[in-house]
């Protein structure tokens, strides 16, 4: 339960510096810290205690696994994220190019 | 379980500073030092698979991150500025938020299965048949490549529109300079 809330605090903290930051690059790394928090809340809220990872390595083992859909799920979001960042990287580097600014106040006027 | 919770003030204290410090390398760093004590904490909470890849994509996000602050500026200039009307109402915003998104959160992880024993009605089928009808022996790699592949179709999809984005925003010919 606090193990949850503290990954919700991260989450917090990463929509922080996405509402109230005014500098770009701030903004990216806000979505990356929400990304953290979520496929870590994934991965904890699947953790079963005393158990082995979900990797079958001899004959007839008895299955005491922690659960492997939410490590699927995350596996996923993990490639999702590098790509989005990737992308929001290239806006920030084509604007900062034409305003010479990561300053959001600043890039107000239509240019060209 | 202690280890878990230090990593997790440790990720909170290195987050908090990401946000606000002035320079953007050392924002760039925090960051990095989150990723990896996530990477840590994946191991801890048994997922390997989870691991290795929240690595390489750490060390990938760091070079892309540097490489754009390189050829830019690395210094926040809106950090330790005056605040104006439009920052402050922000702010405000966002604690109104955060406070009513903290009742919701914590009323919805009551429902929620305690930590370290979660239901797993789905997974104990897939843990079942994951050797005999897949035929792999990491059930992650089953359940991601043979249950649930058309996610990972989609998951595909979403990752080379990302790669076409960015090749079409990073090109040099045919643009008006």
């Amino acid at each position: 339960m606090i193990m949850f809330l503290s990954c919700i605090i991260l989450y917090l903290i990463g929509l922080y510096a996405i509402v109230t930051k005014r500098n770009l690059i701030k903004i990216v790394i806000g979505f990356a810290l929400i990304e953290y928090a979520i496929n870590l809340l994934f991965a904890l809220i699947g953790f079963r205690s005393n158990m082995l990872a979900p990797i079958i390595t001899k004959v007839d083992m008895p299955h005491r696994f922690v659960d492997p859909i939410p490590q699927a799920l995350v596996l996923t979001t993990i490639v999702i994220a590098l790509g989005t960042t990737a992308l929001m990287l290239s806006v920030a580097l084509r604007i900062y190019n034409r305003y010479k600014t990561f300053d959001i106040a600043k890039i107000r006027k239509l240019k060209g | 379980m202690i280890e878990l919770y230090l990593f997790l003030i440790f990720m909170t204290v290195a987050a908090f500073v990401a946000t606000e410090i002035k320079d953007l390398l050392a924002a760039v760093i925090s960051l990095g030092a989150v990723g990896f004590s996530v990477a840590i904490m994946f191991i801890l909470v048994q997922a390997p698979d989870l691991a290795i890849v929240q690595i390489v994509v750490e060390v990938v996000t760091i070079i892309i991150f540097v490489a754009v602050i390189f050829r830019t500026t690395h210094v926040d200039e809106t950090i330790g500025k005056k605040l104006t009307g439009t920052h402050i109402l922000s702010i405000v915003f966002f604690s109104f938020f955060a406070l009513f998104f903290l009742v919701a959160v914590f009323r919805a992880l009551q429902e929620l299965p305690a930590f370290g024993n979660p239901t797993m009605k789905v997974a104990s089928e897939y843990i079942r048949l994951g050797l005999p009808k897949a035929g792999g022996a990491n059930l992650v790699a089953d359940v991601i490549l043979d249950f649930r592949a058309l996610d990972t179709l989609g998951e595909a999809t979403v990752l080379f529109t990302s790669v076409i984005g960015v090749a079409a925003l990073m090109r040099s010919i045919g643009r008006k300079k």
